[in-house]
């Protein structure tokens, strides 16, 4: 019980909590989510929102430090910009390698994170290492580089606005726009959209591997403006593996990702605070994530099998 | 002489279907034999219970004199019997020679295999590097292959389905030689196949099913073309009514193209290979006109689902010019997998027509409107345009299909075996709404191409008739008798007209 207590006041307790800490949690985990949303709808398993948001974070740090000179605004929109097209063009990997040699986008992926992850490793003992070469990661980016916060006093920064725009803008091309109907029909059906509609699915889907990776790779961006300052080894838990978790509790609806994302956040954020004060390992909090997607799928699974009960497919021909 | 191979009283259910029905046919040993009918007439389903696949209901199965109950076809293949698929069973990542030795038993040794498929070469002229993954090999090769696979089993008896429909004619020819000399060694060979003048060329006798009967067993000598069209065909007349309807039709589209009209689609020197190397059509030349209806006909395989395709711009010829209108209708034969998103709404499928070309924003209300319109125009039971396609049954999937696809593009529509799967009452309304001139006098009226594995609903519906036969179209004329339909028969056979 007080290891409950523990975790909702960690995530609710204190206008500290909600703002400063599930709040702040919950913001690369919106981008990432985003990111794994848009690429499932259209039948894409990108895996890899870890390795994007990481180029992402790399390249949006290595712009903040080259152009610190500039005034604030400038410098930020570089970030984003940077952020976005190095997340594109990881992703851009995986999409060359399906479509040239059909290497599955599970695999590559994937592997594509621990090249990332490495990649980031060799950067920060290396080139991008800070000026006293005695800890392994970046120098710390100007204060023209860093995202203003949103509320005086609270840790909350402009990155969680644009994720909230983001996911707007999102779920109104997806369900509003002729390219988004695109994404969803591929996603349900490559052979139908193709001989129905068509629409050249291999450029649809390679649209989603770049728009999904530049979602990913605005995560890293977000979070070295606004939270870390530099560029470390640890800059992601591992939010790009529970970005799968926050599009499938959502069931791939980027309205639904917001709530997923806070929803995730606070589970994060209340599991420090429960290992702090009640000493209940946050491990304890990742089973219950996994129970709860496990509840979802298998909810969202019945219910596809009970609607496909009440209305038959006729059998068709012999 | 013993035959080697001896199917007799052989009967076959599938459901209330009647595949067979007292099927008999005796290969001797030594000979090359053709088994000939038209689509369904149960040839393929014979063969596979000489193989073992399936088992017949009633029947006796004898292979060199003594009787055999085949459990699976390893007992075939024990037996001595081998088969080759029109769609080949290899592993394309896997060599040739460790395809030879897939479903053998014991330690795979690759050397052994190797040494095997090198012998049979040298015995037989069926050369191939087992080396080589068969992914790189061409679609002759690896059929060659396949006969390599039966005879690495000691096959002496070899069931063949359709051998030359992914053949070259050079290829075809090498084949048909192999069989003879494999026959002259005392092996003897089954051609399932369509193309009736092939066989009559290269084997020694001929069995030929319809309807699921033997209706002709032969020697080649003794057996006339004609008499084995006579067989092929049957007595198939159309219904008088039928026939005067197709009559009237066909005059008032000589009418319009003595007026001139320009063709809405047209094909000049067309071929298409597909992406397996397979030659499926050959330099087709064809026009539809405005208020044509051009009925397609042809046997699995001969070339239809390509042409039909090329027509509808959903395939782009490899050598040739087409030219048709930006937009054409299509209708094609898997309607689930092809035509429609079955967890979409009538809304959302109506839009997937047209969903490459559409830009910007796309503006659902008129869609719905135009979605309600063509549930109402077409009768389209639904519970509205919001409710999944999964919610509808087939015909009225298929309905809402075809009124979709009207509107969507006026000028042309090309239907493949619109009316599959579909009741007496959807394949009335689904035949007359796609032949049905267009707009009702609003515009100008449609070009219609229409296929169907049915000759009699392609009469139905036609003004005039081409048949796809190896890759080749011909336009048939209509016989002397209004419903006579042997000239639809011969030329799907590839007999002369």
């Amino acid at each position: 019980m007080d290891a409950l207590t523990a975790l909702w006041d960690g995530a609710f307790g204190s206008s500290y909590a909600f703002w400063s800490a599930t709040l702040v949690r919950a913001t690369p985990l919106l981008f990432v989510g985003l990111a794994v949303a848009i690429a499932f709808r259209a039948g894409v398993l990108n895996i890899g929102a870890e390795g994007q948001l990481l180029a992402g974070a790399v390249a949006s740090t290595a712009f903040a430090l080259a152009a610190a000179g500039l005034p604030q605004p400038v410098v930020i929109a570089g970030m984003i910009v940077c952020g976005m097209a190095a997340g594109a063009a990881w992703a851009g990997i995986a999409a060359l390698l399906r479509h040239r040699f059909g290497v599955l986008e599970v695999i590559s992926t994937i592997m594509l994170n621990f090249v990332a992850l490495n990649l980031v490793g060799w950067l920060i003992r290396g080139p991008l290492q800070e000026p006293s070469r005695i800890n392994p990661q970046s120098a710390t980016i100007a204060a023209s580089a860093r995202w203003p916060q949103l509320l005086e006093g609270h840790r909350l920064h402009l990155g969680f606005a644009l994720a909230v725009a983001l996911a707007v803008v999102t779920w109104w091309v997806l369900t509003r726009t002729a390219i988004g109907f695109r994404v969803r029909a591929v996603g349900a059906s490559p052979r139908a959209a193709a001989s129905a509609g068509l629409v050249d699915a291999p450029r649809t889907i390679l649209g989603v591997f770049l728009a999904s990776g530049a979602c990913a790779g605005l995560a890293g961006a977000s979070e070295v403006g606004g939270v870390t300052w530099a560029l470390y080894e640890g800059i992601s838990p591992g939010y790009g593996y529970t970005a799968i978790a926050v599009a499938l509790l959502a069931r791939l609806d980027p309205r639904w990702v917001v709530l997923s994302a806070v929803f995730f956040g606070a589970l994060e954020a209340g599991a420090a605070a429960m290992q702090r004060q009640a000493g209940v390992p946050s491990v304890v909090v990742q089973a219950i994530v996994a129970v709860v997607i496990l509840g979802v799928l298998a909810a969202t699974r019945l219910r596809e099998v009970a609607a496909a009960r009440r209305t038959p497919v006729r059998a068709e021909g012999l | 002489m013993t035959a080697a191979l001896a199917l007799r009283g052989i009967d076959k259910r599938f459901g209330v279907t009647t595949a067979l029905t007292a099927a008999h046919c005796t290969i001797r040993r030594g000979t090359v034999h053709a088994l000939l009918g038209e689509n369904g007439a149960g040839k393929t389903t014979l063969m596979r219970i000489a193989f073992g696949l399936l088992r017949a209901d009633a029947g006796e199965l004898e292979v060199e004199g003594r009787a055999v109950r085949f459990r699976s076809s390893a007992d075939a293949i024990a037996a001595g019997i081998g088969m080759v698929h029109q769609h080949f069973m290899l592993i394309p990542a896997m060599t040739v020679a460790e395809n030879v030795a897939l479903g053998g038993r014991g330690r795979f040794d690759a050397r052994a295999a190797a040494a095997r498929v090198r012998t049979i070469g040298a015995e037989t002229g069926l050369h191939l590097d087992p080396d080589t993954p068969v992914r790189e090999l061409a679609v002759g090769a690896q059929q060659r292959l396949e006969i390599i696979k039966a005879l690495a089993h000691d096959a002496r008896i070899l069931i063949l389905d359709e051998p030359t429909a992914v053949l070259a004619p050079g290829e075809a020819a090498d084949l048909y030689a192999w069989l003879r000399r494999f026959s002259v060694r005392g092996g003897s060979a089954v051609l399932i196949t369509h193309k009736l003048r092939e066989a009559l060329a290269v084997a020694d006798d001929v069995t030929v099913l319809r309807g699921g009967r033997t209706v002709l067993e032969s020697t080649t000598a003794a057996a006339p073309e004609d008499e084995i069209i006579a067989a092929l065909v049957g007595e198939r007349t159309l219904p008088p009514e039928l026939a005067g309807e197709v009559i009237g039709a066909a005059s008032a589209v000589r009418a319009r193209r003595d007026a001139g009209e320009a063709p809405v689609l047209s094909l000049r020197g067309v071929g298409y290979t597909d992406p397996a190397g397979v030659v499926r059509l050959r330099d087709v030349t064809l026009e539809v006109r405005p208020g044509e209806v051009l009925g397609v006909l042809g046997v699995e395989g001969a070339g239809q689902r390509e042409l039909l395709r090329l027509l509808a711009g959903r395939l782009e010829p490899t050598t040739g010019t087409v030219q048709r209108p930006a937009r054409v209708g299509f209708i094609p034969e898997d309607r689930l997998q092809d035509a429609v998103i079955a967890e979409m709404s009538l809304t959302e499928n109506l839009a997937l027509a047209g969903a490459g070309e559409r830009r910007g924003r796309v503006r659902w209300p008129a869609l719905r409107e135009q979605a309600r319109s063509v549930v109402e125009e077409l009768e389209v039971r639904a519970s509205g345009v919001d409710a999944p396609m999964r919610a509808l049954s087939g015909g009225n999937q298929q309905k809402f299909i075809v009124g979709r696809e009207r509107a969507h593009a006026a000028g042309a529509l090309v239907a493949e075996n619109p009316t599959r799967g579909l009741d007496i009452r959807a394949t009335a309304r689904v035949r007359a709404e796609i032949s049905a001139p267009a707009g009702n006098g609003r515009a100008g009226a449609r070009a219609v191409v229409y296929y169907s594995s049915d000759i009699e609903e392609v009469l139905a519906v036609a003004t005039r008739v081409v048949v796809c036969h190896a890759g080749l179209v011909r336009e048939v004329a209509p016989g002397a008798e209004p419903g006579d339909l042997s000239p639809y028969a011969r030329a799907l056979v590839g007999a002369e007209l």
